[in-house]
Formats: structure tokens, sequence, C-alpha cells
């Protein structure tokens, strides 16, 4: 992308086309003679990685807008279908959702990237500014994508970060209601964001050729900081830093293939699985991770409009980078004050990031206030004066005296100290919504279906559903669920003719028919589990005034604080069993009579593991009161435990298949890596 | 480089070569759920599943429109006209043969379900219309007998029999 090329291909036909449209040429140049300095590091890899995931966010989202439906009475049962429903609508739908958190863990560590090593300064200053566009529209992107699914975290996420914008004086109710196009979060607003999230990709893509283009005049920037001066200082792009680019991909989709395939939920939030409700307000609303820095930021103002502008600033102060550090050195390598203010300020975004999952309130707020501070003065004050009285190390002559002078290697700890920034993040989430809820944790339990290679026990899916059938379906409906799933692999186990019967057994209303009346006809397997309440406020009515909820996706809709540092090893663990304890925990959980300093509201019951304790659900099941007929104890405890399964598996149906074939690209993944990394060595052995 | 052996050229070949194979079947594995995501999804088979039509209601000579996944199915309560019609009609004068007989089920001859669907290009032909008896292509003028074969135009196939049987004289389960 720098200019005419002089590539001539051999091929007549090839040299026809290239006459008229020099394609090859410019394909050619950019990426396979484009000179790339020898010494680049991993972190350069990031950029590379970044293009997959944009590509693969693009991909599986044309996908799953083939079966979505932007409606707000849809909208949450139609991405439950194509978990459900579609071939492999599972894969796509986590592939998209945890893609957006890989797709800012990577930017984030480009960013940093370029931070550290001064990517951002003269000659490339449009390079940097075209990269927080990139950055700013992802941002908007993935904000958008997060209401679709219209959970409790979408819609009141929206509602926040829209009600954002009415801090603008004079004109900012204006600018909220256009955004809406209503008087709320509705079906407008929905039916937009579905829209502009598809377009904004493209965007975001048009935005990178810039900032390819850019580079590729520019040039790369490399650790040591200096321009390449002769053809020893540079490889070829093709083959040198395509495989390492390619090696470094294939890591990171071990990474990424981690979350997607055995724990696909860990980054989002349990209040995502309940339907968007306009009347109550989840206890705790917090963004998306890669948000939480910025929520900080803006909570710690006590002013509004002060919060949304420090919010903002926060980020288009990076725009602006360029020309506040004015040092002649570029790479920090050679700065050691700068070097020592950098990694204190990765430590201040990390904070503000865990800060931005806790309440606001008290002596978290303070801490916010002083890091906030910390934020801005590391751009405005630090790196002007530093650029002014820091005294740089002797830079190398030239990149291949860099690669002579094999400079000390600190990646391994700076690795260590992202994944622990990350997890400390990622969890913070969970911690905050403890505190909420206060109380005693539920006992982990040991799931059958824990683990890489976890299945469902048949007996206790089987035995599950009895108890469901028995007793909670005489309040909860399970909307979710259809007759035929019963038959599904790695479901229950039941053959279809066992399915049809349980449909058969069930009154489904039907018509009109000829005559214009409704009429009940036996339930069939495409059916789905009826409801046991026609409406909501016959629900209500009752159950003294409480709705009982949908038990479709319980299991993965309640969940716990795990608290530090258990959550960074349920990374590790792959823990994704917070529902099922939660559930079994709350069946055995009730006390009567209540605690003595315990005020319990009239018709409610005291259960230790409800948040608030005071439920309007009495006891639900005591011992005996199902019959097994397989032998097992009919005890609360063995019902809890069974039920919990069963739960699981309306939740998350194709769990089986999911580790299944996760094992198989794990297997696949690290043998290719493997084979990549020799690979890469034998390229680069002609390098050195 | 001068000193590289052909044994490390081999090896380093094949390393390439390994490399670059389990990148092409990891690629295609991939395509396969991308692909496989468009088929119909398992809601909709379960849409599709056999349903019953009751024929009671239906009087000689009329018609009724029911669908099967999402296809409209047109079952003709027929005249003995229209029967006789079907019947003397030399078979091999058709354009696509056959007889009568082979579109029924036998001992409910008055019976016709075929599927309403123009074997031209997926109009809906009008029943009880065109010079036949039977149904008229409003969209290029195919027209079909009472037994739904093709009589005329650029059709070039009978209007298709669905799978169904009888549950009983006066019921259908079609699929």
């Amino acid at each position: 992308m720098s200019g005419p090329s002089t590539y001539q291909p051999t091929n007549p036909a090839l040299q026809w086309i290239e006459r008229r449209l020099p394609i090859i040429g410019l394909i050619h140049s950019s990426f396979v003679a484009y000179p790339t300095p020898r010494n680049l590091n991993y972190w350069w890899t990031f950029g590379g990685i970044l293009s997959f995931m944009l590509g693969v966010q693009i991909v599986t989202g044309v996908i799953l807008a083939m079966h979505y439906t932007p409606h707000v009475d849809m909208a949450f049962n139609s991405v439950e279908s194509i978990v459900r429903d579609v071939n492999y609508g599972w894969l796509l739908r986590y592939l998209h959702s945890n893609g957006a958190s890989m797709f800012f863990i990577a930017v984030y560590i480009h960013m940093l990237r370029g931070l550290y090593y001064g990517s951002y300064k003269e000659p490339r200053e449009i390079l940097w500014i075209l990269g927080v566009i990139i950055y700013l529209l992802m941002m908007a992107t993935g904000f958008m994508g997060y209401v679709l699914p219209w959970g409790q975290m979408s819609f009141w996420g929206a509602t926040v970060i829209t009600n954002l914008f009415s801090a603008i004086p004079y004109v900012g109710d204006s600018i909220v209601t256009l955004l809406w196009g209503g008087y709320s979060v509705g079906n407008p607003t929905l039916n937009r964001f579905f829209s502009l999230h598809y377009l904004l990709p493209f965007v975001i893509a048009g935005v990178v050729v810039l900032h390819v283009w850019a580079l590729h005049v520019a040039g790369q920037n490399n650790p040591a900081g200096v321009e390449p001066k002769t053809e020893k200082d540079t490889v070829p792009f093709t083959p040198y830093a395509t495989i390492k680019d390619g090696f470094g991909m294939v890591c990171f989709m071990i990474f990424y293939a981690w979350f997607v395939f055995y724990i696909p939920n860990y980054l989002g939030d349990p209040d995502n699985y309940i339907m968007a409700n306009p009347g109550v307000t989840p206890a705790h609303i917090v963004p998306e991770w890669y948000y939480l820095p910025f929520y900080a930021i803006l909570r710690s103002i006590p002013s509004k409009l002060g919060g949304v502008i420090c919010m903002f600033g926060a980020i288009l102060v990076l725009a602006f980078l360029p020309w506040l550090d004015n040092a002649k050195t570029r790479s920090s390598r050679y700065r050691p004050i700068a070097k020592q203010f950098f990694w204190m300020f990765v430590a201040v975004c990390v904070l503000l990031g865990w800060l931005g999952a806790q309440p606001a309130e008290g002596v978290y707020t303070i801490a916010s206030r002083i890091l906030t501070f910390c934020y801005f003065a590391y751009f405005l004050i630090v790196l002007p004066i530093l650029s002014r009285i820091e005294k740089p190390r002797t830079v190398p002559n030239s990149i291949a005296d860099d690669v002579l002078a094999k400079y000390g290697k600190k990646v391994a700890s700076a690795i260590v100290a992202l994944v622990l920034a990350g997890g400390l993040v990622a969890g913070s989430m969970q911690d905050a919504k403890a505190q909420e809820h206060g109380g005693p944790v539920p006992p982990s339990l040991s799931w059958s279906f824990a683990g890489p290679i976890g299945k469902f026990d048949r007996g206790a899916l089987q035995r599950g559903y009895k108890v469901y059938k028995e007793v909670c379906s005489t309040c909860h409906s399970m909307n979710l669920l259809h007759f035929r799933n019963l038959a599904d692999e790695g479901g229950p186990g039941f053959s279809t003719a066992q399915a049809q019967a349980v449909a058969s057994d069930v009154k489904v209303q039907d018509g009109p028919n000829d005559a214009g009346d409704m009429f009940d006809r036996p339930g069939r397997l495409a059916d789905k589990f009826p409801a046991p309440f026609p409406n909501e406020q016959a629900a209500r009515a009752a159950n003294g005034g409480a709705l009982p909820p949908d038990l479709s996706l319980i299991a993965k809709a309640r969940g716990y604080d795990r608290g530090f540092p258990q959550f960074v090893f349920d990374f590790f663990k792959q823990f994704q069993e917070k529902g099922p304890n939660y559930v079994t925990a709350l069946l055995q959980g009730y006390v009567d009579p209540p605690p003595k300093d315990f005020a319990l509201p009239a018709g409610s019951y005291y259960n230790t593991y409800f948040p608030g304790h005071a439920i309007k659900m009495p006891k639900p099941i005591s011992d005996d009161q199902v019959t097994y007929d397989d032998g097992t104890p009919q005890k609360v405890d063995q019902y809890a435990k069974d039920v919990a399964t069963f739960l699981m598996w309306t939740a998350e149906p194709h769990l089986e298949a999911r580790k299944r074939l996760g094992l198989q690209v794990m297997v696949f993944l690290i043998i290719f890596a493997g084979l990549m990394y020799f690979t890469k060595k034998k390229v680069w052995a002609n390098a050195h | 480089m001068t000193t590289t052996s052909s044994a490390e050229h081999t090896r380093r070949d094949f390393l390439f070569v390994a490399t670059g194979a389990v990148a092409a079947v990891g690629t295609a594995a991939v395509i396969w759920p991308l692909i496989s995501q468009m088929n119909p999804d398992a809601s909709t088979i379960a849409a599709g599943a056999p349903i019953e039509v009751d024929l009671a209601p239906i009087a000689e000579g009329q018609d009724i429109k029911v669908f099967w996944r999402g296809k409209p199915i047109y079952i003709m309560n027929r005249t003995k006209k229209q029967i006789d019609e079907a019947r003397s009609v030399p078979t091999a004068s058709l354009p696509d043969p056959a007889s009568d007989q082979s579109r029924v089920k036998e001992g409910h001859d008055q019976w016709l379900v075929v599927i309403g669907i123009c074997t031209h290009l997926g109009c809906i032909p009008i029943a009880h219309e065109g010079d036949y008896d039977g149904f008229f292509c409003p969209c290029h003028g195919s027209q079909y007998d009472s037994s739904g074969r093709v009589r005329r135009g650029p059709a070039p196939l009978n209007l298709p029999v669905p799978p169904y049987a009888f549950v009983s004289d006066s019921k259908i389960k079609i699929g």
C-alpha cells in the first residue's frame, strides 16, 4: 500500500489483469514483499489477531442475523432458539459473544504495546489516531451488540448508556429521545441498534484499511524504536511475519476456544439470561468488563455532566498522545522512568476496571477518584514532563544491532501481570454481586456435567424431570422447552415414543377451527411445555403477588459471588456451576421459624440462600413427596440435586455436544500450534 | 545455507506440508457449521410433522386448501363427472403420463390430494378453472385436469401427490 508496485506476474492471464487493475501487485507489495523489522516480538502479532477477530465477528454476526428477530417481544427467545434449535447455533452464538471479549482483550494488548514502544510518535500520529477511532467504533458496536439479546442487562445497559447523553446541556434530552425513537428504550431502539450493530463492523473494516495503509506508509515501529536503515534491518512480510502472526493467532485461538467451549458464560452476567423487564432494574448494573475502567471514571465524578465529560475525555485523550509525549526516544525500553510509569498506568487501568464493578459507595468512590486523577495525570502531567526531564539510555544504532544485542527478555513477567490483571477485572463483577446479596454462599457440589468431559447423569435428568413435572410445574412455566427436546441427544434420554406419550397426556389449546372457536387437542412433539397460568396476572394472583420465574434458563440466570481469588481459579477449573449450586441450596435453604432478629414480611418464608432471605415460594418439597422408581433415596437433598441437574440441561441443552466438540477442537489446535511453532522456527532459521 | 543437507530439506518440506495440510483440514472443519446452520432448524423440522385432516365437511365438488410444511395441499372431493373425465383420457397422450388410479387411493377414488404448486415455476394454480375441470395456473397459463395432471402450458410435470394415508374413511394423515 505504499506506492506503485514493481511486481510483475509471469502468468500471461495475470499480466493481463495486472495491466488493468494492479491488485496482485498491491497484495504482493503489502503482504508479501513488504519489509518488516526483523526484531518484532510477539506483542506485534496482535494486529493480525485483531484482523482475524474482526473477520470472526463479521462472519458469525452475519450468520446470527439470519436467525435473529429484532423485536422486543421476540428478540430474547429468538436468541434462545438460535442456541437451542439452529444447527451449531450454540457454537455460533458463543463464538460471537465471547469473540467480543477476545476482540477487546486483543485490542487492549495492542494499544498498550503501542503505548509502551511509542508507536504513536512521529511519523505515526495518523496511524495512532485511526486506531483510537477504531477503538471508539468497537465500543459503540460492542455496546449495541450487547443490547440485542434483550436480557435484563441489555435493557438496563441501553438505558444507562443512552442516558449519558442527557447530561449535555440544553439539547441532552432531545438527543436521548432521538436515540430511543420513543419516550423510553423500546422496540424502535432495539431495531436501530440492530441496524447499526450490523453496519458498524463494516465501518470498522474500512477504517482498518486506512489504518493498515497508514502503517505501510510509515512502516512498522519495533521494540528498539529505531527506523530500519538497511536491508539487514528488515525481512519480507511473507513468509516471516505471516508465519509468526499465524503462530500467534493459533495460540490466541486456544485461549478463545477455552472460553467458547468450556466457560462460555464466565464473562457474561447471569441477569442477561432474564428477559428484559422495563419495570425492574437489576440490583447491581455492571457493564461488560471491557468498559469497566471508563464506567469507574464516570461514577467517580460527583457531577453528571462532569462524569460524562471525564469518561469520554479518558478515551479522547489518547488521540492527543502524540503531542503530549514529546520524547525523542520511542521505546520505553530505553526510557527508565517512563517504563515504570507505564506499568503504574497499567495497574491504574486494571484497578479502575475492578472498581467499576464495585458498588459506587464509600471507599470505592474515593479510590475511583484517586485513580481517575492518576489516569489523567499519566497523560497530562507525567508524559509531558518526562519528555523534558528524562534522560534516556542509549538507543541501538540499528535494528540489526538490537537483534545482536539480544535485549533481556521481560515478556514472561509482563504476560503474568496481564493475565492476573485480566482475571481480576473479569472476576470483579461477581465480586460485586455477592456483596449485594450478603448471606452464606451455596456449597459447591460435585456435578457429573462439570469439567472438560462432563456429561449429564441420565438417571438424574429423568428423576429431575419427574420432580419438575410433579412439583415445580404447578407454578413455574418452562417456556423454552418443547416435548421433542425430551428425546434430544444429550438430554434425559427419552425415546421419541416416550416423548410423544408425555406430549399427548397434555391438552394444548389450538385453533381457531372452522367455526372460529379455540379447542383443546393432545400435545404434539413440536409443542412447547404448557405454562401453568394463562398470563402473568393470573400467575401473580395465584402466588401471593409474586411471579414464579420461568425455569427454562434459571440455572444460568442465577449466580453468586465466588470472591477473590476463587474466580481466577474458576477460569482454569472451568467452573460454570453456580446456577445448579444455587438452585440446590435454595430448595434446602428453608428455615422455620426464621432467625429471631429477622422481620419476615407477611406471606414470605425465610430462606438462607435467597437474596434478602424473604422468599414468596413456600418450601416446595419434602421427603417422600415424589416417588422414585429406581430406588434412589426420596430425600429433599436428592430431589434438589436431581431437579438442579434437569434445570441445568434445560438451560444448556447442548452442553454435552459443546464439551465433546471442545475436546476435539482443543486437541486439533494444540497439534496445529505445535506444527506452526516448528514451521516458524524453520522459516526464521534463515533470518538469523 | 551452504551446509544444508538434502536430508534436512526433506524434513523441512515435510513440516511445511504437514502444517499446510492441518491448516486446510481446520479450515474445512470450520466451514462445516457455517454452512450447516442454513439447513432447517430443529423447530422447523418438528413443525413439519404429519398433520391430520378431517374430510367430513368437504361436500362433493368442493375442495379445501391446507398447509403442510408451508406448502398448500389441495384436497378435492371430485364429482362423478370429474372422475370419469380423468379416467377416459388415454394415458399415453398426456405430457406426463400417469393413470388417475395411480394418483388416488384405492377405494377413495373421489378424493384427490395434490400439492397445489405449479410444476412450472411455483405459482398456486386456481381450482375449478381451465378447460379440464381441474386447475389453471394464472402465472403462465398451465392447465391441469381433474386428476392434477398437466394438460397444457409450460409446466412439465403433474401436480405431485404428497405422502398421505387414510386413517379412517373421513380422515387422512398427510406426511
